[in-house]
């Protein structure tokens, strides 16, 4: 039930019609990053409000939306987002990302491959991938725009010459398309290769910045590498200890005082759908 | 043999004061051409004209690439200049601190041209690095430390050494033994002028200092209020100055 004195969706058809042209401006240059005008939301710049700003503007009353916030479905966050939306344009929920049309993801992209027709729309606190090492916008605008990305070369150099290894363990600096430097959002480095070639429409919204981009289906995304240090995705070495999974991505739990931890799944849907199955099973 | 470098009626003016007034200069490959001249005379002006960070208002750059066609540095696009500056060309500030990255390590600040150009191997970088910091007479042991912490003229030779790692065909140079005292002065000459004997480069350099004009230059302009005053080979300029200009620099040299 939608609630009253709202347009669907919120965001009023103006400005969501502002945020499509950009969206489609951004999937017409894969990793281009797109200035739109970002609205007052109902939340804080910082808790999601360019991802909101995208869904706004792509949902459709026949679509079924899935919130996460760091792969988990029942945070703070996850569920606000998804309540607001069902409040605003009375859409259906999930938590399946098999069922969901569209998935707002705060720093995880899903377990379960996603397909053809899915929307995946990512919350970005910072757009630019090369602010730490460039602090001129202009400059910034200028490297991008000559392809000139030596510089962020220069970081992943320093960081084998200092640790042995390239020391970024998330927002994973990536190459789209083979021309645009993108920043992933901050989702584990983990989770980059799962952007690649990805079957369904991958959307990003800095609501602060004001900023859009995006990967359209089967795009290439490369993680920066060395030819003698290739990009390897971490993972803490230990199954789920609720579900057993080897595969997935997993968060460190402190379960005492005395050191104690855990390791369990971020993802909390592929979780329960394991644990569900090897119920089923027994 | 043709000219790497041509530069034809350049004229630019700030206000009043006239920078550059009708100069015009070629360079050849492998040959190093001093500008001399006092402070104000417009000699660096002439140099960031010459490497195109700078547009004249009246006249022309011409730059021949490799395979022997002439392109004008200041309409040739600013990506083409770009590309330019990192494989075919190289800039070494006076300041160290304009050239270097100084929150980079000695050995990325090497690597950051190899890099930009397309390398992707860190072995070979490093490698590359490692030999550079030797030719520059830097201990390698240093690869991995910060510029900030090296001296005036490690960070100066650490410079050079970024700069030449992509082996370019041309150097500009803007008084890069500026701010150095005397024996670090002549170490750092006597190493340019080996390495660009080595290389074969061709150089553009400015300076006030008429002692490294002569140890380095095979040609020399003398330059006061924006023109060339003279012109010639270093040691017949210095030798037998002709302009009343050129004797009173020659004349003011100190001997030691």
């Amino acid at each position: 039930m939608t609630a009253l004195g709202y347009n669907f969706g919120y965001l009023d058809e103006n400005t969501k019609r502002m945020i499509r042209r950009a969206l489609l401006k951004a999937v017409a240059v894969p990793g281009h990053q797109v200035p739109f005008g970002a609205r007052e939301m109902p939340l804080p710049y910082g808790w999601g409000t360019g991802g909101i700003a995208v869904t706004a503007s792509v949902i459709g009353a026949g679509d079924r939306l899935k919130v996460i916030d760091q792969g988990a479905d029942d945070t703070t966050n996850a569920v606000s987002i998804r309540r607001f939306f069902a409040k605003v344009a009375g859409v259906e929920t999930t938590e399946r990302t098999g069922e969901a049309t569209i998935i707002q993801t705060r720093h995880r992209i899903p377990e379960t491959g996603l397909r053809e027709g899915q929307i995946l729309v990512y919350q970005v606190p910072m757009p630019e991938p090369l602010f730490r090492l460039e602090p001129r916008v202009a400059e910034t605008r200028r490297m991008h725009a000559l392809a000139d990305y030596g510089l962020m070369h220069v970081k992943l150099y320093e960081d084998i010459a200092r640790h042995g290894h390239v020391a970024i363990s998330y927002n994973y600096p990536v190459l789209v398309g083979g021309r645009y430097l993108m920043s992933p959002s901050p989702i584990p480095a983990f989770d980059n290769p799962k952007m690649d070639r990805m079957p369904a429409l991958q959307l990003f919204g800095a609501g602060r910045e004001k900023r859009i981009y995006a990967v359209p289906p089967y795009t290439s995304v490369k993680s920066l590498d060395f030819e003698d240090h290739p990009f390897r995705p971490v993972r803490a070495d230990a199954p789920c200890a609720l579900c057993g999974s080897r595969e997935s991505y997993l968060d460190e739990v402190v379960v005492d005082d005395k050191g104690g931890r855990m390791f369990v799944c971020s993802d909390t849907d592929y979780c329960n759908t394991r644990q569900a199955a090897r119920e089923a099973a027994e | 043999m043709s000219a790497l470098l041509e530069a034809s009626g350049l004229a630019l003016r700030f206000g009043a004061v006239p920078a550059l007034d009708d100069v015009s200069l070629e360079v050849f490959p492998g040959e190093v051409v001093a500008i001399v001249g006092e402070s104000g005379s417009g000699k660096t002006t002439l140099l960031r004209v010459l490497s195109g960070m700078m547009r004249p208002e009246a006249g022309e750059v011409r730059y021949r690439d490799p395979e022997g066609g002439l392109h004008l540095v200041h309409d040739m696009g600013e990506a083409a200049q770009r590309r330019l500056h990192r494989t075919d060309w190289g800039f070494v500030h006076q300041n160290p601190r304009d050239g270097l990255r100084m929150r980079v390590s000695a050995g990325g600040n090497i690597g950051e041209r190899l890099m930009a150009v397309g390398a992707r191997h860190y072995g070979q970088i490093r490698a590359e690095a490692d030999e550079w910091l030797r030719r520059v007479e830097i201990d390698p042991a240093r690869i991995d430390g910060m510029p900030a912490l090296f001296s005036g003229g490690m960070q100066q030779r650490l410079q050079i050494a970024r700069t030449l790692v992509t082996r370019p065909r041309l150097v500009f140079m803007d008084e890069p033994t500026g701010g150095l005292d005397v024996s670090v002065q002549a170490r750092l000459l006597d190493m340019i002028r080996a390495l660009v004997a080595d290389l074969g480069l061709a150089v553009v350099i400015v300076t006030h200092d008429i002692a490294a004009a002569r140890l380095l230059a095979h040609r020399l302009l003398v330059m006061r209020r924006g023109q060339v005053v003279e012109h010639g080979l270093t040691d017949r300029v210095l030798d037998d100055p002709q302009h009343e200009y050129t004797q009173l620099l020659v004349a003011s040299v100190l001997a030691a």
